[in-house]
């Protein structure tokens, strides 16, 4: 019935996608080795792009590959490494007795509140955009979104790049060996 | 034909759901950062699929700029981990409980 109605392809890739997001989230969360849920992380990353190239958001599936797998996720894999803490890891030890059902029962709960929500409420509603052309299939996005970005949002623009530059400062100031600056500083 | 949206969205509330599971249960900081980005992802699929369904491209534009802060929160607290491993020898959240370093 649903095959009559809808794309035997668009199907496939859905069911792809939501096999690469769920498999790869549950390995995130349940693998013992943190290497490994790196790698698991990408694999949800990998779905997730699947899913936005299924829906016309091309230019965010290749930065959904090249910033979180490319960037993000190697970030992660260097400091796994550069601390060595891949070994030290008690996936079965529970420090809080009960921790994992209260945690479980409230996801649960969660995610049919969400879904309950969003059935009730028809799911998407809203009137479709009227300022604009419609959201066009294929490359015409890109086009889109560039200007979207770099004229309704340009002040937001300009905001990510002032905190881009913080994070960087920020995070080279907390990593940096204080020894390094006590010398410094005692030189100078 | 695109499958409906309904399914992405299911899809998107168990994402998030499996994330913040391992948020509340994994006791490493980096791991949970992973279950964090997981989260995001999540909500960046709800973003590209209302997106797609209301033809406007402000979700995808919303997405953009979540990416921009999710590396920029990544970049800060990997930091944060690496100074505290300095001090502690451990990534354990449970071993942090007092601010003094």
């Amino acid at each position: 019935m649903v095959a009559a109605t809808y794309a035997v392809p668009a199907i496939l890739v859905f069911v792809t996608s939501a096999l690469l997001i769920v498999v790869g989230a549950l390995g995130v969360i349940s693998v013992k080795n943190p290497v490994h849920a790196a790698i698991c992380l990408i694999m949800t990353l990998f779905g997730v792009a699947v899913a936005f190239v299924a829906q016309s958001a091309d230019f965010l599936a290749a930065v959904q590959i090249i910033v979180y797998a490319g960037a993000i996720v190697v970030l992660f894999l260097f400091v796994i490494m550069f601390l060595g803490v891949d070994r030290n890891m008690h996936v079965s030890v529970e420090p809080l007795v009960g921790q994992r059902a209260f945690a479980g029962v409230g996801v649960v709960i969660t995610i049919g509140g969400l879904i309950t929500l969003m059935a009730s409420s028809h799911w998407v509603t809203g009137a479709t955009s009227v300022s604009g052309s419609a959201l066009a299939p294929g490359n015409g996005n890109v086009k889109q979104l560039g200007t979207a970005v770099f004229t309704t949002y340009l002040f937001a623009f300009e905001a990510t790049a002032a905190l881009l530059i913080i994070a960087v400062v920020g995070a080279v100031l907390l990593a940096r060996r204080e020894r390094a600056t006590t010398k410094e500083e005692a030189r100078a | 034909m695109n499958v409906p949206a309904a399914w992405y969205l299911v899809l998107a509330a168990v994402l998030f759901g499996i994330g913040a599971f391992g948020l509340l249960t994994r006791r490493s900081a980096l791991i949970m950062f992973m279950c964090v980005e997981l989260m995001l992802n999540a909500v960046n699929l709800t973003f590209v699929t209302f997106s797609r369904t209301l033809s406007d491209i402000s979700g995808q534009a919303s997405v953009f700029f979540v990416m921009v802060v999710a590396a920029a929160e990544v970049t800060v607290g990997l930091g944060i981990v690496v100074a505290v491993f300095r001090r502690r020898a451990s990534t354990s959240v449970d071993e942090l409980n007092e601010l003094k370093g």
